[in-house]
């Protein structure tokens, strides 16, 4: 399927809004079916993959993600502590497309879930048998007091990557000597609940080679927070002294910034900072919430094949669900993709759909060659994804075991970028 | 294994090129005969050696890279054998020095050996069972290093490859599908009776890879046997 958007800005303007035929047909009643995918990271690439390479062409495949090159927010951090490059993250979908995959870099604006159509930011209208929606995170309004997308420039967040990225690491480089890097970390649930660590530990990491009487304040609203045993050995042993956190018992769940000041006040305190890197609150992707499917801040859905519970032709997976046990990460949205390809082809086109298993595993660099990691293994029930078993790197490990463990997260990287875009 | 020393000194004695002498001179193949136990889960070498998960290797000093009758090679081999990769003592002290470095796209999942002492060691003892494969020692062959055992009733399961592939979902998350390996292991195209005793081993906890033991514990024996037979004759 081609799409021409002259030809197609001539049929809308004929038919006075009604974007129909012929570039998208409707999907009832004739042609092949049509699966839609919102979002195109580490949930909605794999499912378009997934559903075009297995369905053999019985399956249209439209996906519409914004953004020509996609910067993954995994490894990131490694880019702020100078172990990858910024262009080592960024993919393009140019392998997805050449597989049959309609790649629209587009806006998704709009849901009918009556008509079963999406609109785009662009003026397409496109129907779907199926909606997979992938569409991530966004802030909630208001988390932090001070903040919101307006002052992203002064105080970045940080959390989707690739400008803001960049802007943050151009920052830090630019701190005075003995200057204070502060994070505001986010409330659960939170997108890849052990990155605002291994972040602190990336950061750490640059501003000792480059900073090193610089101080690390952060600001955190949780009792506890993911792998904390493992990162706080690490930060005693590699950046002792230059890290300071800030728990609720102290006021770390009650900050206020004034960007235009660059002050982050922790309970009244008022502390000026060189870089204030906030990571607000999150929700899922606003397209789930135009499309009417979330309850709170993400979206429920099915553990068995991840369909909203609102909407049985609408599905959503990774960041944006609420699924049960299973961390908000890429490689969890791989696997619910995985698993959501599965039921939507059987749907579709009567495949034999397996039952649905999931797994999970999170590396984290402290410092160079000392990697730690943390996995587990799931399974659907009625009610949610269950966590079957899991297990994490040990305090106290030996620096060989660490750098096997970095060197196969480098491997994972690859691995899973070859499984999302080909 | 006296003898396997003696062997290698006539070798270099009687060889021509320089620097094939001037390494072998330093290596050592009983040493080499020991280091290589970290190849053997992969390669078979001497009496009775056959493919595996990598080709086996008698004879392989001179051969033209990927040239073992029957075993499929990964593209990256494929192509550097097109363009003249002959295995002699230079190419393959850069193969396993680094093996991505020579091939970059190798399905060889071995991250390296950096000492020139012990990759001198592993030459010579290869190049037993290239010059004189009449010597290959009366004891037991090399070969076959089963690091578990699996019931010959496991082992005869055959498995179904349609449901392999549903399940390779959960290893492609880390191990390419394509084969190429940078950092975690590539898994196609073993014999599935390789992939079926090692996901036992992890099963069993004898290998010692907490994400592998987690991921095999809930696999069955018929859902292992699917994978193997997926895996190996994966495209």
């Amino acid at each position: 399927m081609k799409f021409n958007r002259r030809a197609f800005i001539g049929t809308a303007a004929a038919t006075a809004g009604t974007l129909a035929a012929p570039t998208f047909a409707r999907a009832d009643g004739h042609g092949k079916p049509r699966v839609v995918v919102v979002g195109g990271g580490a949930g909605g690439a794999t499912a378009a993959r997934y559903i075009a390479k297995d369905s053999n062409g019985e399956i249209d495949v439209t996906l519409i993600e914004p953004t020509r090159a996609y910067y993954t927010c995994f490894f990131s951090n490694l880019y702020l502590g100078g172990f990858r490059e910024i262009d080592s993250l960024g993919h393009s979908y140019g392998t997805l497309a050449s597989t049959g995959i309609n790649v629209v870099h587009d806006w998704a604006t709009g849901v009918d879930r009556d008509a079963k159509t999406v609109t785009t930011a662009g003026g397409y209208t496109i129907p779907y048998d199926r909606l997979i929606l992938s569409p991530g995170i966004d802030f909630v309004d208001g988390a932090v007091a001070g903040w919101d997308v307006s002052a992203q420039n002064a105080m970045p967040h940080a959390y989707k990557a690739g400008s803001q990225t960049e802007l943050l690491k151009s920052q830090i480089e630019a701190m005075p000597a003995g200057g204070t890097y502060a994070m505001v970390a986010p409330p659960n649930p939170f997108r890849c609940p052990p990155g605002p660590y291994e972040r602190i530990s990336m950061v750490a990491h640059l501003l000792k080679e480059i900073n090193p009487t610089a101080k690390i304040l952060i600001a955190d609203p949780k009792e506890n927070f993911s792998k904390q045993g493992l990162f706080e050995e690490g930060w005693n042993k590699h950046y002792a002294g230059m890290i300071e956190r800030v728990g609720p018992d102290f006021g770390g769940a009650d900050v206020e910034v004034d960007p235009a000041a660059m002050t982050l006040s922790i309970d009244g305190d008022v502390n000026n900072v060189d870089v204030c890197n906030v990571i607000p609150a999150m929700k899922a992707g606003k397209i789930a919430d135009i499309a009417g499917i979330t309850e709170g801040n993400w979206a429920p859905v099915n553990a068995a094949d991840l369909s909203s519970k609102m909407d049985e032709n609408i599905h959503v997976l990774g960041d944006a669900c609420a699924q049960g046990d299973m961390p908000k990460s890429g490689f969890s949205a791989n696997s619910q993709a995985k698993v959501c390809a599965n039921a939507v082809r059987g749907a579709l086109t009567g495949s034999t759909v397996f039952p649905a298993r999931f797994a999970n595993t999170c590396w984290s660099l402290i410092d160079t060659n000392d990697g730690v990691k943390v996995g587990a293994t799931y399974e659907a029930t009625d009610e949610k994804i269950a966590k079957v078993d899991g297990f994490i790197s040990e305090t106290g490990e030996s620096s060989d075991v660490r750098q096997a463990t970095y060197e196969e997260s480098v491997g994972w990287y690859d691995g899973i970028t070859a499984d999302m875009f080909g | 294994m006296t003898e396997l020393r003696i062997t290698t000194a006539l070798i270099v004695a009687l060889s021509t090129g320089a620097t094939i002498a001037h390494a072998e001179a330093g290596g050592d193949a009983e040493r080499g005969a020991t280091l290589f136990r970290q190849c053997s889960g992969c390669h078979q070498v001497g009496e009775g050696a056959v493919n595996r998960v990598g080709p086996h290797l008698n004879g392989i000093f001179d051969r033209p890279a990927a040239e073992s009758e029957g075993f499929r090679y990964s593209n990256g081999l494929q192509r550097a054998a097109a363009g003249g990769l002959v295995w002699n003592y230079e190419s393959l002290d850069a193969y396993i020095q680094d093996p991505r470095a020579l091939v970059s796209q190798t399905r060889m999942s071995f991250r390296g050996m950096d000492d020139q002492q012990e990759r001198d060691d592993v030459l010579a003892y290869l190049r037993l069972y290239s010059d004189n494969p009449q010597d290959i020692p009366e004891s037991a062959p090399t070969a076959v290093a089963v690091d578990h055992e699996v019931a010959p009733e496991i082992l005869a399961i055959v498995g179904d490859p349609a449901y392999g592939e549903y399940l390779s979902g959960e290893c492609t998350s880390c191990h390419q599908a394509s084969g190429a390996a940078t950092g975690i292991p590539s898994i196609t195209h073993w014999p599935a009776e390789d992939f079926v005793v090692a996901m036992h081993a992890y099963k069993g906890g004898v290998r010692a890879h907490p994400v592998m033991q987690m991921m095999a514990q809930r696999l069955s024996n018929e859902e292992i046997a699917a994978l193997a037979a997926y895996f190996e004759d994966v495209d």
